[in-house]
């Protein structure tokens, strides 16, 4: 068990965040935590990107990771806006109560 | 050796992190949920560092410590909820059942990757303390990757103006 790393462990170890991440977007209802979870979901996906540039010995994945970064900035900032717009209509975070598109 | 005890105790900080953000008894309160993404956001640099991403680390902390989760609080305290509108944190079985599902999907994909043989890591090209580096990733960045990192500062650009534009109050309403 406490051999060396290889990039086995990292792999595992960013499959079970993202995991855990999927779980609470399955589970959670309140909004900011389903948010949270995508935030923890592309940090998992990074962690891989960094480990597979580290065990190739190119850089390309970090850059790959740059972006996630900015991205996850991009969809931070735009989701957080909808869900205030939403709360001043429903006065609830909660994504059950956000049926009105429902059929 | 030093290195693996150092892997186990990041890997489990980030694992129990995450958990604390996911559990309802702990991410109940969204600020409890937002302060356990920060710790599992910290553990990741620390794992960033390992990898010899010095530069990916130091924005981790500084963009998602710094910039983005600073962005969830301020919005957590903006609207400020109260008991009721935190939702009660029933378990059903259709929750028990999805997370199940979740990860039973994602503990084949990790069976898979560690079946498929250990891969130690290839050994740092001249010049190691360059690697992951601001000169060497700022190299890729600007010459091989300048037309979508151009086009990442337009979405940044466009993703601002659209969370103002949305989360702003209406004008028109009330102001006539």
């Amino acid at each position: 068990m406490m051999g060396p790393v290889t990039l086995q462990h990292y792999l595992v170890l960013s499959m079970v965040l993202f995991g855990i991440g999927l779980a609470g977007i399955a589970t959670r209802r309140n909004a900011l935590i389903m948010m949270m979870c995508v935030e923890l979901m592309l940090n998992a996906s990074n962690l891989a990107l960094v480990a597979y540039s580290r065990h190739l010995g190119v850089e390309t994945g970090q850059v790959m990771a740059f972006f996630v970064m900015a991205l996850a900035a991009a969809e931070a900032a735009v989701g957080l806006a909808l869900l205030l717009a939403v709360f001043r209509h429903l006065r609830t975070v909660n994504v059950d109560e956000m049926r009105q598109l429902r059929g | 050796m030093l290195e693996a005890i150092t892997f186990w105790i990041l890997a489990a900080g980030a694992i129990l992190g995450a958990a604390a953000v996911v559990l309802p008894p702990f991410g109940r309160n969204p600020i409890h949920a937002a302060l356990a993404l920060v710790t599992t956001l910290f553990f990741l640099a620390g794992l960033f560092v390992m990898l010899s991403a010095s530069f990916l680390a130091a924005m981790q902390v500084l963009v998602y410590a710094g910039a983005i989760l600073v962005l969830f609080i301020f919005v957590i305290m903006l609207l400020n909820l109260r008991g009721p509108e935190l939702g009660e944190a029933r378990i059903t079985g259709v929750k028990v059942a999805s997370a199940f599902a979740a990860l039973l999907l994602v503990g084949k994909l990790a069976k898979t990757a560690w079946t498929a043989g250990a891969m130690p890591a290839a050994p740092l090209p001249a010049g190691e303390e360059e690697f992951g580096g601001v000169h060497g990733v700022a190299e890729l960045l600007f010459r091989q990757f300048l037309l979508p990192f151009e086009l990442v500062s337009v979405l940044l650009l466009v993703a601002v103006i659209v969370a103002v534009a949305v989360a702003r109050r209406r004008f028109g309403r009330g102001v006539e």
